[in-house]
C-alpha cells in the first residue's frame, strides 16, 4: 500500500472577506520532496502557503499533516506540528538581533537535527553578525537568517515564499545551492517562485496557479515550456 | 536652602511611584498598542485587594504583597484573555471605549462594596522612621524603600525584556504579530501574559500607594494621568525613560506644593504640557533596535 | 453622444423623506412642549436636548475625524465659567454670554489642539483629559468666581432675562430646543459639504484620505474646533440652567464625557442618528435605574462594554443595516436617470 503524504491539501476554498482567493486547489507533498508552486503575481501562491501555515483558515476543503486535520489549526498550532513559513518579504523581527530572531525560531522547542550552530554552519555570515540587529544585515543575508529562523523549529515541511525577491541572482544561486543540504535530513519542501527556471530546477514536482486555480501540474522533468506559458499566462 | 532640598528629595522619592503607574502602562503599550483608561482604576483596586488581605489576614502591608501580586497578575490575565483581545485591531475605539467602560465599572464596583470613605494600609513603625542624611536633609525609611523598590521593578522589567525568553516573545510579537505566530507563539497568550507582568506592577504601586496616602474608589483617574504623563515626559517605549518621567513629575509636584499648596498637580500637568510642546518625543526616546 | 449615461447624486432615499417628515413634526410637538408639559417635563426635555448637543458633537469629533476625546469637559466647564465671568464680572447679559462663549472658546481650542495633536489615538484621548484636569485647577484659582467651592449666579442677573420663574423657564427651554437644533443643522450641513466628504474618507480610511490629497490635519482640526465652539455654547447654557457653578461639576469626566461617550455607544457612533437613540435610551435607564445608585453606572458601563463588542455600530447601526433606514438624508447615491439605460454602464 502506498503510504500516505505528508502534506494533502484538498480543494480549499480561501477568502479575504468577500473576495475569493483560492478555488479548490488541491496539492499533495510526500516525505522528502521538494514541490514549487508557481504562477504571476495574484494568482494565490502566497495565499496557498498562508493556508498551510494557519494564518488563513479554508472556508472549504481540507488540509491534513501527518494524517493530521489542520485546516482550521492556527498557526502557532501548526509550527509545533513542524511546518514552518519563510514568509515573502523574509520579515524579520527589527527589535531583535540577529541572534534572537533564530532562537525565536526555536521557540516551538521541536527537537531535532537544526541547532544555532548548525545554522552558523550553513550561513557562516550570520555567526559573524549574530549580535547586531536584524535591520543591519543585507538583504541576502536577511534572506539567510529568515530561513534560518524557520529551520531553527525543526519542521517536517519548509514553505519558502519568493525567496529570490528583490535579490540579486548571484545571491539567489547561493541560497538555492544550499537547498541541498537542507532538505538533506528528509525534510519536506515547497517554494514558490516566480523565477520558473529556478523553480523547475530545484523541483521535483511543480503546480502552477492561475486566478486562484490550478491550471498545471506534474514533474518537472515531464512539463514542457509551452505547456508551463500557457498555463502561467493563461493564453 | 536644605527646604528646597528636602523638596526636590521627596519629590524625587514620590517620583519612584510615579515611574510605577507608568511602567505597567508603557509595558502594555508597548507589546499590544493599548492605552488601558483602568489602569488607574487597577491600581486602586490592588490597594483594596491589599486591604482585604491585610485586614483578614493580619499581614503587614509588604509582606501582602506576596499574595497581591499573584492575584492580580491572574486578574490581568484573565481580563486579557476573556475581555481585552476581542478589543484589539485597525480600530482604535474598541480597546479604548472598553477600558473608559471598565474604569467606570471598577470604581463603581468599588464604592459599592467598600464606600467612599477614605482608607489607609497601616504599615506600622516603618511609616514613621526617618534617617539624617545631611545637615538638614532627613529622609523617611518608607519613602526611600519604596523608590529603591521602584528603581528594581524597572530593572527587572528591563532585564525581562531584553534577556528572557518572553521579553524576546514581547518584542516580536509587538513588531510583527502574524510571522510571531510563525514561530510558535500564540499571541493572545502572550498579550495576555503582558497585561498579567503589567498588573503585577500596578499591584506594587497599589500597595506602595495605599501605605502612603488615603485612597479611595474616585483616585483612579488622577494615578492614570500621572502614569501617562510620566510615561510621555520619558518618552515612548523606554523603561529607564518612565523613572525619569516619574521623577521630573514628583519633583514638579513637589516645588508646585512648596510655592502654593494648589499648585501641586498644576505644577505636573504644566511641566508635562510644556515638554509635549518642545519635546513631543519625550526626554528618552527609545532609539530603534 | 446619447451613449452617456446620466446620472445625479442624490441624498435622500425614501425613508429619508419620511424621517425628515417625522423630525419637522416632532420639532413642533417640541417647541409646544411649555403648552403641553409641566415644569418637571420641561426640565427634563431641556437637559436631554443639551445631551443630545454634547452627545453630536462628540460623534462628529470621536465617530467622523477619529480624535477620540475624554477631555471634552474642558469645553464644557469652560463655556460656564465663561458665562458666570462674563455675568458677574462684566455685567453681560446670559443669553448674550452664551454666544459668546462659544468663539472665545474655539479661539483657546486652537493651541490646545497644537499641542495635543501631538499625542497619536488614546494617547490623544488622555491628552485631552489632562487638558480638562488643568482647566479644573486653573478654574478652582480664581477667587473671584468662587475658587474650589465654586458660584451661584446673582439674582440680579436671572431676573433680568425675564420677569416671572415660569417665562424665564420657557426662554431657557426654547433656548435649549434652539440651540441643539443649531448645533444638529451645523453638523448636517458640515456632512453635506466638501469637508463632510472629507471626512468619511478619513473615518473611513486614513490613510487612503491622505493619499487621496485629503489634508487629514487641517479638516480633525477644523472639526475639532468647530466642536470646542459648540460645546462651549452647550456648557454655558448647561450651567445657566443649573444657577450655579463649581469647578468639580464643570470639569466632571463623569457627566461631560463618561454619560456622553455612552449615549453615542448605544446610540450608534459615526451615525447622525445614533446620538439622538442612545439620548433617549440613556434617560430611559436613568429615570428607571437611577435608585441602584453606583449600581446604576455599573450596569451603564457593562452596557456600554457589551455593545461595543458585539453591537459595535450601536442600535442605530442594526436597525439602519437591518432596514436600510436613515432618517436624515446624508448618505450620497447615485441615481440613474430614467431616461438612460441602466446597461450601458457595462461598455468595454
Amino acid at each position: 500500500m502506498r503510504e500516505a503524504p505528508l502534506l494533502d491539501v484538498d480543494a480549499i476554498d480561501v477568502f479575504y472577506g468577500d473576495f475569493q482567493a483560492l478555488f479548490g486547489v488541491s496539492l499533495t507533498v510526500e516525505r522528502g520532496q521538494v514541490v514549487a508552486v508557481i504562477g504571476a503575481n495574484g494568482a494565490g501562491k502566497s495565499t496557498l502557503l498562508r493556508a498551510i501555515a494557519g494564518l488563513m483558515q479554508p472556508r472549504r476543503g481540507g488540509i491534513h499533516f501527518n494524517g493530521a486535520a489542520i485546516g482550521n489549526a492556527p498557526a502557532f498550532a501548526v509550527v509545533k506540528r513542524g511546518i514552518a513559513l519563510v514568509p515573502e518579504g523574509r520579515r524579520l523581527f527589527p527589535s531583535l538581533s540577529v541572534e534572537e530572531n533564530l532562537r525565536i525560531g526555536g521557540q516551538s522547542g521541536r527537537p531535532g537535527p537544526w541547532t544555532l550552530p548548525r545554522i552558523y554552519k550553513l550561513f557562516p555570515v550570520l555567526s559573524e553578525r549574530r549580535h547586531l540587529p536584524a535591520t543591519a544585515l543585507s538583504g541576502g543575508q536577511q534572506q539567510m537568517a529568515a530561513i534560518g529562523r524557520a529551520l531553527m523549529s525543526n519542521p517536517d515541511l519548509l514553505l519558502c515564499d519568493e525567496i529570490s525577491l528583490g535579490l540579486a541572482p548571484i545571491i539567489v544561486r547561493d541560497i538555492y545551492a544550499q537547498l541541498p543540504a537542507i532538505v538533506g535530513d528528509g525534510m519536506s519542501l515547497v517554494i514558490v517562485e516566480q523565477d520558473i527556471a529556478q523553480a523547475l530546477k530545484a523541483a521535483a514536482q511543480v503546480y502552477c496557479l492561475q486566478e486562484g486555480r490550478i491550471a498545471l501540474q506534474g514533474a518537472a522533468r515531464d512539463l514542457t515550456r509551452d505547456a508551463i506559458s500557457a498555463a502561467y499566462f493563461g493564453v | 536652602m536644605t527646604e528646597w532640598l528636602n523638596v526636590i528629595l521627596q519629590g524625587v522619592l514620590i517620583g519612584g511611584l510615579y515611574a510605577m503607574f507608568a511602567a505597567g502602562l508603557s509595558l502594555i503599550f508597548g507589546v499590544m498598542r493599548l492605552v488601558n483608561i483602568a489602569h488607574g482604576d487597577l491600581i486602586v483596586l490592588a490597594a483594596y485587594v491589599a486591604l482585604m488581605v491585610t485586614q483578614t489576614l493580619g499581614l503587614d502591608p509588604l509582606t501582602s504583597l506576596l499574595l497581591v501580586v499573584p492575584a492580580m497578575a491572574i486578574i490581568g490575565y484573565a481580563l486579557q484573555r476573556l475581555l481585552l483581545n476581542r478589543t484589539l485591531g485597525d480600530d482604535l475605539l474598541p480597546p479604548l471605549l472598553v477600558t473608559f467602560g471598565l474604569s467606570i465599572i471598577i470604581q463603581n464596583g468599588l464604592l459599592e462594596l467598600f464606600t467612599a470613605d477614605s482608607r489607609k494600609l497601616q504599615a506600622g513603625a516603618v511609616e514613621t522612621m526617618t534617617y539624617q542624611i545631611g545637615t538638614g536633609i532627613w529622609v523617611g525609611l518608607l519613602p526611600f524603600i519604596q523608590f529603591a523598590v521602584a528603581v528594581a521593578v524597572i530593572a527587572a522589567l528591563q532585564m525581562l525584556f531584553y534577556r528572557t525568553a518572553l521579553g524576546r516573545a514581547f518584542r516580536a510579537t509587538s513588531d510583527d504579530q502574524s510571522v510571531a505566530q510563525l514561530m510558535g507563539l500564540d499571541t493572545r497568550h502572550v498579550f495576555a501574559m503582558a497585561m498579567a507582568l503589567s498588573l503585577a506592577v500596578v499591584a506594587i504601586a497599589g500597595v506602595f500607594l495605599a501605605v502612603r496616602s488615603n485612597f479611595d474608589p474616585a483616585i483612579g483617574p488622577a494615578r492614570l494621568i500621572f502614569g501617562f504623563e510620566a510615561v510621555i515626559i520619558g518618552g515612548l517605549g523606554s523603561m529607564w525613560g518612565t523613572l525619569a518621567g516619574g521623577v521630573i513629575l514628583g519633583v514638579s509636584q513637589a516645588i508646585g506644593a512648596q510655592i502654593d499648596p494648589g499648585w501641586q498637580l498644576l505644577a505636573g500637568h504644566i511641566v508635562f504640557l510644556v515638554i509635549l510642546a518642545v519635546r513631543p518625543q519625550g526626554l528618552f526616546p527609545k532609539v530603534s533596535g | 453622444m446619447s451613449e452617456q449615461v446620466r446620472y445625479r447624486v442624490e441624498h435622500a432615499t425614501r425613508s429619508s423623506r419620511i424621517g425628515v417628515g417625522l423630525i419637522a413634526i416632532v420639532l413642533m410637538v417640541l417647541a409646544l412642549a411649555p403648552f403641553w408639559g409641566d415644569r418637571q417635563m420641561l426640565r427634563l426635555l431641556a437637559e436631554l436636548l443639551t445631551f443630545v448637543a454634547l452627545a453630536s458633537l462628540w460623534n462628529l469629533l470621536a465617530g467622523y475625524a477619529g480624535l477620540v476625546s475624554v477631555g471634552q469637559q474642558a469645553f464644557v466647564g469652560l463655556g460656564g465659567y465663561l458665562l458666570f465671568a462674563m455675568v458677574i464680572l462684566a455685567g453681560v447679559h446670559p443669553i448674550a454670554a452664551i454666544f459668546i462663549a462659544g468663539p472665545i472658546a474655539a479661539a483657546v481650542s486652537i493651541p490646545v489642539a497644537a499641542l495635543t495633536f501631538r499625542l497619536r489615538g488614546a494617547y490623544f484621548a488622555i491628552g485631552t483629559w489632562v487638558v480638562a484636569e488643568v482647566f479644573r485647577l486653573l478654574a478652582s484659582q480664581v477667587s473671584v468666581l468662587g475658587g474650589g467651592s465654586g458660584v451661584s449666579l446673582p439674582a440680579a442677573a436671572v431676573i433680568a432675562m425675564a420677569p416671572t420663574r415660569q417665562a424665564r423657564e420657557f426662554e431657557i427651554y426654547w433656548l435649549a430646543l434652539a440651540l441643539t437644533v443649531l448645533v444638529l443643522a451645523a453638523i448636517v450641513t458640515l456632512l453635506r459639504s466638501r469637508h463632510g466628504l472629507a471626512l468619511t474618507a478619513i473615518r473611513d480610511n486614513e490613510v487612503a484620505a491622505q493619499s487621496n490629497g485629503i489634508d487629514v490635519t487641517r479638516v480633525k482640526l477644523i472639526v475639532y474646533v468647530l466642536t470646542a465652539f459648540g460645546t462651549a455654547m452647550i456648557g454655558a447654557l448647561i450651567f445657566l440652567m443649573k444657577l450655579r457653578i463649581s469647578p468639580d461639576t464643570a470639569f466632571s469626566v463623569n457627566d461631560w464625557t463618561a454619560f456622553v461617550i455612552f449615549i453615542t455607544v448605544i446610540g450608534g457612533i459615526g451615525r447622525i442618528e445614533g446620538p439622538i437613540i442612545g439620548t433617549i435610551i440613556f434617560f430611559f435607564m436613568r429615570q428607571t435605574l437611577s435608585d441602584l445608585g453606583s449600581l446604576y453606572l455599573l450596569i451603564m458601563g457593562a452596557v456600554a462594554i457589551v455593545v461595543m463588542l458585539w453591537a459595535p455600530k450601536g442600535l442605530w447601526g442594526l436597525i439602519a443595516e437591518r432596514y436600510g433606514w436613515q432618517a436624515l438624508p446624508l448618505q450620497r447615491h447615485l441615481v440613474f436617470d430614467d431616461t438612460a439605460p441602466r446597461s450601458r454602464d457595462k461598455r468595454a
